[in-house]
């Protein structure tokens, strides 16, 4: 298992893990979200292949109700 | 009376009402509310997502994405680059590369932070966002956002969520006689007067949210603010008379 932060949380993952293995096991609604990795945005279409490594920091964003 | 379409960009609406989607008690009042308004465009904020809350309910789950475009704004954030950052993030989200901007300077008055409104724009811009941005009513600093390529420029009628209408219209005059870009009000609209007051001076639309959401009846308040939307269009479209001091009879003066 690796430590990562998602969030502002810390959590742990299986090394080797991917950001779709990653979200699947969180429980997270992947429909409409955006995914940053240490600052950088992955794209939707390469959430599969993305590997996370040790210590990486994840920010998951959604819409919510907003002026 | 015929309308031109309202063009931001490469976007074009027939509704001049802008309204946003926080505040309200249920999504089911929400989207009557929506639909009340008429309106075409719709606000939305972004926002860590739960962890663990697939079973909860997602705020786009409520609203027909084919009906509405979808305005992501970047409420919360004190610098450019918290802006900028939000505005990638929104646009990854997949839904638009519209954009309001809106850069805080404190929270307790929730005025825009010039300075740094000024730079995410330019960033923005540069990145081919369509930035609609959100100003004070100072013509000046309006005029440098548009200059940095802003598509539509809101100034803030009063401070957001204080309902306090249109404070000082002759600021807004000044922004609509020196800008070319459309100028749109947002914040401060408390009622549907204050809309009303808004389109007459000429500008080319109103975004509001907490005046329809923190209504008692909501949907009857959007209701109110699609006809003084409507309203006031038509009545700067019909140019008004000017205003005399003393009395003009309407009737013959002329003796039987």
């Amino acid at each position: 298992m690796m430590q990562i932060n998602v969030n502002g949380e810390n959590k742990e993952c299986p090394a080797g893990s991917s950001v779709s293995k990653l979200l699947e096991s969180l429980d997270i609604d992947n429909r409409y979200i955006a995914v940053e990795l240490n600052h950088k945005i992955v794209p939707r279409t390469q959430f599969s292949e993305k590997l996370l490594q040790e210590n990486d920091n994840l920010e998951i964003v959604t819409f919510v109700g907003g002026g | 009376m015929e309308d031109t379409v309202l063009k931001l960009g490469k976007y074009e609406f027939n509704s001049r009402l802008f309204v946003g989607t926080g505040k309200y008690q249920t999504f089911d009042i929400m989207k009557e509310a929506l639909e009340a308004s008429g309106s075409e465009v719709i606000t939305v904020a972004v926002r860590r997502a739960n962890i663990g809350g697939k079973a909860g309910e997602s705020l786009l789950d409520h609203i027909d994405k084919d009906k509405y475009t979808i305005l992501p704004n970047t409420a919360g954030c004190y610098s450019a680059d918290e802006a900028v950052r939000t505005a990638f993030l929104a646009r990854e989200l997949g839904i638009s590369d519209l954009i309001k901007l809106e850069v805080l300077g404190d929270k307790n008055t929730l005025l825009p932070d010039p300075v740094d409104t000024l730079k995410a724009t330019e960033t923005l811009v540069k990145e081919g966002f369509t930035v609609l941005v959100y100003t004070s009513d100072d013509p000046i600093a309006a005029r440098r956002l548009q200059d940095a390529g802003a598509t539509s420029v809101m100034p803030a009628g009063a401070p957001i969520g204080s309902g306090q209408g249109i404070l000082n219209p002759n600021n807004i005059r000044i922004i609509l006689e020196t800008l070319s870009v459309p100028i749109i009000v947002d914040a401060g609209v408390g009622t549907a007067s204050d809309v009303t007051i808004a389109m007459e001076l000429g500008c080319e639309g109103v975004l509001l949210n907490t005046g329809i959401a923190l209504a008692k009846d909501p949907v009857k308040m959007a209701r109110a603010m699609k006809l003084a939307c409507e309203s006031g269009r038509l009545a700067h479209l019909s140019g008004r008379i000017p205003k005399k001091l003393y009395a003009n009879a309407s009737s013959p003066l002329k003796d039987f």
